[in-house]
């Protein structure tokens, strides 16, 4: 089991930078890398067990499920069920806290995963920074609009 | 219930950080709001359960024990024991988290607590901004600095001041202005530009020769308060700006710089001044033990102050009478009577040539002092046996009229004699702050005030000590370099 661990500061409220990122449904808004995404079944994105299904523009398809969404801790925690990444066990968890000096806010986004031992290095560099790192940076140029 | 939390990012390292707030004593380090503080029985700061004593440098006086400390988690939990503040169930939790992205810290202060009904929003302020906030800006401050505690940033130069040199020993006469350098503060020194000296008898004595303690040529003065220049290798309790004062051996306080032994030194409250604090350091001190620690003086007992206008005797008087005590006192003029009566003393004696003892036992019924604290010495002993009640406590802590010849025979009055000398209550630094702390709380009670009404530049110590030796002056007597 690894664990990685990426963190910002975004400098805008946490009630706006959340209103941004609890819809389930939403990553291809904010993040770099989603082309599309859907709702399985038909389900509200905001139902506790509803499977987001997304493809990536670089051509895989990752299916998602919420297992947590709190409005009041600014929290949200998901699991991989397919993905193209090689990783099993992976849950992952996005959480904001407000930083009162300056109204701005503190992200966090962390996963916990099991995968072959011999490509941890490259999964934690590419998780952390390409995937958490890089939807931080994406919302911070969007939060300056 | 209140909940107060803030939060900040901090531009440093975790590490850094959680290196300073993981030490629960280093807040009088790096907060601005808070004074003195030690961890109680000496234990280390970061044995969980151990008790943080402190006082704000707004004179409130809080426990705080530390209840959770994670390195892993970098979190500190911690409580509130006592507090002079109204609060109740206080449990605060500081929590570092890194901020990747930058390589920052993000600090979460949290608490929970309750107050008097109608005050939940003036608690609100007091904590979150002077406490939390205050704290943020202090740490940032605190780390720009340098932000290593116990060590100050250290001029290695000795700095060109002028001090009041006693040139041999003899009158006032033999006291020289001159120029003299404040070498750079060695590991547990520091350095202090001086802005207001204190004149106490025991300088005449230095100068004099009756108390060894120089050899001159050399500076005197036991007292003086200024600011904090900078500090020497492992000062954990004062940093460059603090304001400070002190009352303490060796002599040399006469000048306007001057490095001494850290130990000695206490950061003064905001709302005692230098000039106040320079007045109360040692007679305040002294007052506070001959009071308190000498005699437990109780409500009811007679307390016989000699020299009761003087700067110790008015402190004397003032504190004695807020202990419920009956105060006589002697004076040499009708104006100190009346000084000395508008400051607690009930019964003020005139008594020019040391006859004090039938007017004594006349307003005691006949019985005499429960306890006569005697800064007059030889002259004045006789009287002072004659005037002690049975059973009663002489406490001769000064000898203004020269040294005792020999100890005089309490046979007849089953008494008991102290000579007791303030250096050696204060020479352990926790109950150094404890007395100080006591002071600054009486001056803040207006249980004593400072009587200030001589000043005189530096330059001038010899005209101080003229007027001091010829009865001339009344309360303290402070110097301005």
């Amino acid at each position: 089991m690894i664990k990685v661990y990426t963190s910002s500061v975004l400098e805008a409220p946490a009630d706006t930078v959340w209103a941004q990122v609890r819809d389930f449904n939403g990553l291809p808004k904010w993040t770099p890398f989603v082309a599309e995404s859907r709702i399985e079944a038909g389900l509200a994105a905001d139902k506790i067990g509803c499977v987001r299904n997304f493809r990536l523009k670089d051509g895989g398809t990752i299916r998602e499920q919420l297992l947590t969404l709190s409005d009041y801790d600014y929290q949200c925690s998901y699991s991989i069920l397919e993905s193209p990444m090689g990783v099993s066990n992976y849950v992952a968890t996005l959480k904001l806290t407000p930083v009162t000096d300056g109204n701005r806010t503190f992200a966090e986004w962390w996963a916990e995963f099991d995968c072959a031992p011999e490509r941890e290095r490259e999964l934690a560099q590419q998780i952390g920074q390409g995937v958490f790192q890089g939807a931080f940076d994406s919302l911070k140029n969007l939060l300056r609009k | 219930m209140i909940r107060v939390t803030r939060s900040a990012v901090i531009d440093a390292p975790i590490g850094r950080v959680w290196e300073l707030l993981r030490d629960f004593n280093s807040h009088s380090a790096w907060h601005p709001a808070v004074g003195e503080s030690q961890i109680e029985n000496g234990e280390p700061a970061d044995q969980v359960g151990c008790v943080r004593n402190f006082f704000l440098k707004d004179g409130n006086h809080i426990r705080e024990q530390l209840l959770a400390l994670s390195d892993r988690d970098h979190i500190s939990t911690y409580c509130i024991l006592d507090a002079t503040l109204p609060m109740q169930r206080y449990v605060a939790t500081v929590q570092l988290k890194h901020v990747t992205d930058g390589d920052r810290t993000f600090w979460h202060w949290q608490s929970t607590f309750d107050v008097p009904r109608g005050r939940e929003r003036e608690f609100e302020e007091l904590v979150g901004k002077g406490v939390y906030e205050g704290g943020f800006a202090g740490l940032r401050t605190f780390l720009r600095r340098g932000g290593v505690v116990s060590t100050g940033i250290s001029n290695s130069e000795g700095m060109q001041g002028q001090a009041v040199i006693a040139t041999a020993f003899g009158g006032p006469e033999v006291l020289r202005f001159e120029p003299a350098s404040a070498k750079a503060p060695g590991p547990g020194e520091v350095r202090i530009r001086q802005t207001a000296v204190g004149v106490n008898y025991i300088d005449v004595y230095i100068r004099k020769g009756l108390y060894r303690l120089i050899e001159p040529p050399a500076a005197i003065g036991m007292e003086a308060a200024g600011t904090v220049l900078d500090v020497g290798e492992g000062v954990a309790h004062l940093l460059p700006g603090d304001r400070v004062a002190y009352a303490c051996p060796p002599p040399g306080a006469y000048a306007t710089l001057r490095t001494l032994s850290a130990d000695q030194v206490v950061v003064l409250p905001d709302e005692v001044g230098d000039e106040t604090a320079a007045a109360v350091m040692l007679k305040g001190m002294t007052a506070e033990y001959l009071l308190h620690r000498t005699h437990r003086v109780r409500p009811g007992q007679a307390v016989l102050v000699h020299a009761a206008a003087g700067g110790v005797g008015l402190l004397l008087c003032q504190w004695a009478k807020a202990l419920g005590a009956k105060v006589l006192g002697t004076v040499s003029s009708e104006e100190k009577a009346r000084l000395a009566r508008e400051n607690g003393c009930e019964f003020p004696i005139i008594a020019s040539r040391y006859e004090f003892a039938d007017a004594v036992k006349k307003h005691t019924s006949g019985r005499g002092a429960d306890v006569i604290y005697d800064g007059l010495g030889r002259e004045a002993a006789a009287e002072n046996l004659d005037a002690l009640a049975t059973t009663g406590h002489w406490v001769a802590y000064g000898q203004a009229s020269g040294p005792h010849d020999a100890p005089p025979d309490l046979s007849s009055k089953s008494g008991t004699l102290s000579r007791p000398v303030l250096f050696h209550y204060t020479a352990d630094r926790a109950r150094l702050n404890e007395m100080a702390q006591n002071v600054f709380l009486a001056l803040r009670n207006k249980t004593i005030k400072a009587m200030l009404s001589h000043r005189y530049p530096l330059a001038a110590a010899a005209d101080a000590h003229r007027d001091l030796e010829a009865r001339r002056t009344m309360g303290s007597v402070v110097l301005l370099p």
